[in-house]
């Protein structure tokens, strides 16, 4: 009988998930162009090719430089703020609601309000800067590779710390308030209460949020694909971008499923970890 | 003294909000400026321009047809979700089951395959199956990649209810499909409907299946519509945003009113174990 129930679940999912996964394997072992249909078995030569491939130790490269720089700065921030929504007493609701709007603003819209925002003719941003006397003449942000780097940290920060903030305040409100009190009067300074009650306390939510998001962040592709389309040069082409480039623009089917297999294990070596976190944590 | 040490939290906190929200105010402000007002460089309308709204719903861009195509899939994909998902879900929280955490482990690594790994051989699947440009064609991937988060979330909330009403239940004769029904739904429903909720955003804001499965005009969907939306000339910034904040205010509404239920219903998936 359970097991009636659960087939429609485990069917859907094979058939979307675990079929096509292993379909994919199964392409990259061959040379295969949708655009002439002709389909060559080369074995793993694929893998091999990657190997040598600048262009996709490039992505990788970037991919990893992105997940670990936005990381650091979503939970920096949504520390911050999730330290402020806890050490107010009124409005904390009110608060915790606006937080959630960039959370519900699709991504791809995400890209197109901050690219809007840093465009170098009529953006607020220069506008901004210029009024404040900080750039003698306006930025072209897209144009200019660290520059537009810079442009999609911040919209991929401001789309995802607040969540972090969610999830840390969460964690902040289960620390029993005892804790402070017998601290205190024990003469426990504010920095010692921090090191020594919030962070251990804390450092478990934070863990999880982090590989949580570092998988979500490897994944990343609708911000950067509709901001820049992985521009200005290829410096923004991230891992997923290029796959979908092979797969997608140049109809480059088996190679373009290499690429799919290698982001999957990239991305399936932190899920592993995320899995054995929440296992032990489990038990 | 005293007081500036109470009030500096809260000043803080609205420049802080103000901030975050800064983004999407701007948005909005740019949708109702007329397209002069938008190229002198003004930041805010000096009168209120609403022609960019009903640019975007006139015969020039098929908006509706977006917005409805968003509607029929987010809508069909989040009921299909919900109702197998409390199957599956009412199994791993109430039967007696062997390899639970087996069951439970491998809906977990689920959630985390990343769809780029499967859209070379759906697309090939789909397009044999002659679904690619149907509703079914993203219907289908969208119930598979959200299933995942549906059961968790399910399972969780299955779990917190108290068993003893459904026992009474089976002791009064009730069959098992009655017992789901009458019982488990009713207490459920809360919970049920903050996840059929979050299913519906979820596909509402997809953006890379949409993209390659459905690429004719008339099927697609609005994230994907609004990104084909500069054309090749002058970007129409005001209807843009103006589409933007179309599709874009349901959620935000939804999440304002929702938002205690949406974080826990998350959190229950990515915290709790």
């Amino acid at each position: 009988m359970p097991y009636l129930l659960l087939f429609p679940a485990l069917a859907v999912m094979s058939l979307v998930l675990l079929v096509p996964l292993g379909y994919c394997f199964y392409l990259s072992l061959f040379r295969y162009s949708l655009g002439t249909g002709l389909r060559d078995f080369v074995g793993l030569s694929n893998y091999i090719s990657l190997l040598g491939d600048q262009r996709f130790m490039a992505s990788v490269f970037r991919t990893l430089l992105f997940v670990s720089v936005t990381l650091t700065l979503e939970i920096a921030v949504g520390f911050g703020l999730a330290v402020m929504m806890h050490s107010l007493v009124r409005g904390r609701g009110m608060l915790r609601a606006v937080v959630m709007i960039p959370w519900a603003v699709p991504t791809v819209i995400a890209a197109m309000i901050w690219g809007w925002m840093f465009n170098d003719r009529l953006g607020l941003a220069n506008r901004l800067l210029g009024m404040a006397g900080l750039i003698p003449a306006p930025l072209v942000w897209l144009a200019d590779p660290a520059l537009t780097w810079t442009v999609i940290v911040m919209a991929e920060v401001w789309k995802t710390a607040p969540f972090a903030a969610l999830i840390i305040l969460a964690g902040l409100q289960m620390i029993p308030i005892e804790l402070y009190q017998a601290a205190e009067v024990d003469g426990a300074g504010a920095f010692q209460k921090f090191r020594l009650i919030t962070l251990p306390l804390l450092w478990p939510t934070i863990l999880l949020a982090l590989l949580f998001r570092t998988i979500d962040a490897l994944r990343v592709f609708d911000l950067i694909m509709v901001m820049t389309g992985g521009g200005p040069a290829g410096s923004t082409e991230v891992l997923s971008l290029y796959n979908y480039k092979t797969l997608f623009s140049h109809l480059d089917f088996g190679y373009g499923s290499a690429l799919s297999m290698a982001l999957f294990l990239l991305v399936m070596s932190f899920s592993l970890l995320y899995v054995r976190l929440m296992a032990r944590r489990a038990v | 003294m005293k007081r500036t040490g109470k009030l500096a939290p809260y000043i803080f906190a609205v420049l802080l909000l103000s901030l975050i929200a800064l983004p999407f105010i701007w948005q909005v402000l740019t949708s109702l400026m007329s397209p002069g007002e938008i190229a002198s460089g003004r930041s805010w309308p000096k009168t209120i321009y609403f022609k960019n709204y009903l640019e975007v719903f006139s015969g020039r861009y098929s908006f509706l047809r977006y917005i409805a195509n968003s509607f029929i899939i987010s809508g069909t994909t989040a009921l299909l979700s919900i109702a197998i998902g409390c199957l599956a879900a009412y199994a791993l929280a109430r039967m007696r089951l062997r390899h639970k955490n087996i069951f439970l482990l491998a809906i977990l690594s689920a959630a985390m395959l990343p769809q780029i790994a499967a859209i070379s051989p759906l697309f090939l699947l789909l397009r044999r199956a002659g679904l690619l440009n149907t509703y079914w064609g993203l219907i289908i991937p969208y119930t598979g990649f959200n299933l995942p988060l549906a059961v968790w979330m399910l399972y969780n909330f299955f779990r917190q209810l108290p068993p003893e009403m459904e026992e009474a239940a089976a002791l009064d004769g009730a069959g098992f499909m009655e017992t789901i029904r009458y019982v488990l739904l009713p207490l459920a429903a809360p919970g049920v409907f903050t996840a059929a909720i979050l299913v519906f955003i979820f596909c509402w804001n997809e953006f890379l299946l949409a993209l390659t499965l459905n690429t004719r005009e008339s099927m697609r969907t609005v994230t994907v519509g609004i990104a084909m939306f500069p054309g090749l000339h002058e970007v129409p910034w005001g209807a843009i945003f103006a589409a933007a904040t179309v599709i874009t205010l349901p959620l935000v509404i939804l999440v304002l009113v929702l938002q205690k239920r949406i974080v826990s219903g998350l959190m229950a998936g990515a915290i709790k174990s």
